[in-house]
Parts: structure tokens; sequence; C-alpha cells
């Protein structure tokens, strides 16, 4: 029983950290790649035409 | 696993990235700033005219941002190289992230990721991120007139989930059903169809935007298949 307990908890705890990396990374992905304040666009605009992102 | 994740992404996306900034200054930045002459008028591409000695009107097309900077001083090239090669690594960083996450998944199945296979997962990443939207949005050079940013960059996003999704489903898939679903989940962004305009506008010539795209996705490629190989290197789940 408490193993059981103990292997779930063990799941989420590892699902939590998998989402946690995946939500970081696609705010990444969104922050560098998709938002659209003049300021960022400006100074990633050369990666964005290169990396293929939607850009003007 | 939580820091295996992180410092692993990061590491495989920073030096992924900083192979992109190498391959970025020699094959894709010197497309991107003769666009900029055509963008800003400095050259005019002829031959579009039924004679070819029609002049094309040059207009910014409603750009309201200010680029074109390496006209100025080398400072000033400098920062926007600077500021290119920190954005290259910050965009490989996050596909890093992504892909340590994905492994991550497979090894809740129960799927180790070899070193071969991370690179399998780096050209699938590869197909999801770039190859795919690119077939309906074309890598875009500086200058080039297009549909709604928002309406694009929402069939961007769609179009990298779907043909994430079915992939996996294919590589992964356990039986014909899966395969089948996967099949319908690559095919169906390009069944809807991307956000186009009517017509076409662009001002630079057509050779220039072909070697472009080519050259972006010949780019693309090689830095995804790299960021497979080093995310599985340093961030692949490790055996129960």
């Amino acid at each position: 029983m408490t193993q059981v307990i103990a292997k779930r908890t063990g799941t989420q705890t590892k699902a939590f950290s998998i989402l946690f990396v995946a939500i970081m990374g696609a705010g990444i992905v969104f922050f560098s790649g998709h938002a659209q304040s003049a300021a960022l666009h400006d100074a990633a605009h050369d990666m964005r035409h290169a990396t293929g992102f939607p850009c003007h | 696993m939580l820091m295996r994740m992180l410092a692993g992404g990061l590491i495989a996306g920073f030096g992924a990235g900083l192979f992109a900034a190498v391959l970025h200054f020699a094959f894709v930045q010197e497309l991107i700033l003769r666009a900029e002459l055509y963008e800003t008028g400095e050259l005019v591409h002829f031959g579009t005219g039924a004679g070819g000695d029609e002049t094309v009107a040059i207009s910014d097309n409603g750009h309201d941002h200010s680029h074109g900077d390496a006209d100025g001083a080398d400072s000033s090239t400098l920062a926007r190289n600077v500021m290119t090669m920190l954005f290259t690594g910050l965009i490989y960083a996050g596909y890093g992230l992504v892909l340590a996450s994905a492994y991550q998944v497979a090894g809740l199945f129960g799927r180790q990721i070899s070193l071969q296979q991370g690179i399998l997962w780096g050209i699938a990443g590869f197909a999801s991120f770039q190859l795919a939207p690119a077939m309906g949005l074309a890598p875009e050079l500086p200058g080039t007139t297009a549909a709604d940013i928002a309406l694009r960059q929402i069939w961007w996003l769609g179009t990298v989930l779907a043909t994430g999704a079915g992939l996996a489903l294919i590589g992964y898939g356990r039986s014909l059903p899966f395969v089948i679903g996967g099949v319908a989940l690559l095919a169906l962004p390009h069944v809807i169809g991307a956000p186009m305009l009517e017509g076409f506008h662009g001002i630079a010539p057509p050779e220039l935007a072909g070697e472009f795209s080519a050259r972006v996705l010949g780019v693309g490629l090689a830095v995804w298949a790299l960021l497979g190989w080093l995310t599985a290197r340093f961030a692949a789940p490790e055996a129960a």
C-alpha cells in the first residue's frame, strides 16, 4: 500500500517536472519566436526569419 | 530528473544554437541583408512588368518597425549580429527543453532514447517546427507581405502540434489505427491550408526568396539533427 502510494507520488512528481520543463521550453520558443513587442521583434528579427517563424 | 532535464536540455540547446549561429552567418544572413536592400528600395527588381522595364513600386507595405540597421555604423551591425546569436541560442535552448521533456514522456512509456534515436527525434522536431509549417508559410525574406500575423501564428502553432503528434503516433503507435490517425494529423493542417493573401506582393527576386527558403530549411535540418543527438546525450531518461 505505502509502496503503491510512493510509486504514484513518484510518477506524479515526474509528470509535474516534465510539464514544468515543457512549458518553460514552449514559453521560451513563444517569447523569442512569436511575441510581437517592437523591441523584442527587432532584436529577434534575423533569427525569426532564419528559422521560419511568421515574422511581420 | 528535473535537473537532468533542465541542465541537459539547456546544454544541448545552446550547443545546437551555437552551431545554428555559425551556419546562419555562413549561409543565411547575406540573403537577409540583400533582401533588405530591395525592401528599402536601394535595389529594385526589374522583370516583373510585361516588358521587363517597369520599375516596381517600392512601398514599405505597412512595416512599422525599423530594421536595416546594418546600413549604419559597424557597431550597430555588431549589435544586430550579437542579438541574432543570442536569440538563436535562446530559441534552440527552448527547443532543447521541449525535446528533453518529450524524451522523458517517452521514458514514462518505457522507451529508452539512444543517440541514434535522438537524431531521428531531432529530424522529427525539424519536420514539426520548421518543415511542415514551411509547406504552408515558406520562410520569408524581409519585405515579404503576407496575411495577418496572428492568423499565421495560429496556423503555425496548430501545424507544429499536429505534425509532432502525428509523427509520434506513426513512430510509436502500436497498431494500424494509430498510424492512420498519425497520417491524418500530418495532413490536416495542409488540408485546412495556411492563411494566404490573394496575389503576390514580393519585392525581392523570386530566385533570392527560393534560395533563402532552401537554405533556411537545410540549416534547420542540420541543427535539429545535432540538437536531437545532444539532447539524447545530455538529457535522455536514465534506465530505470
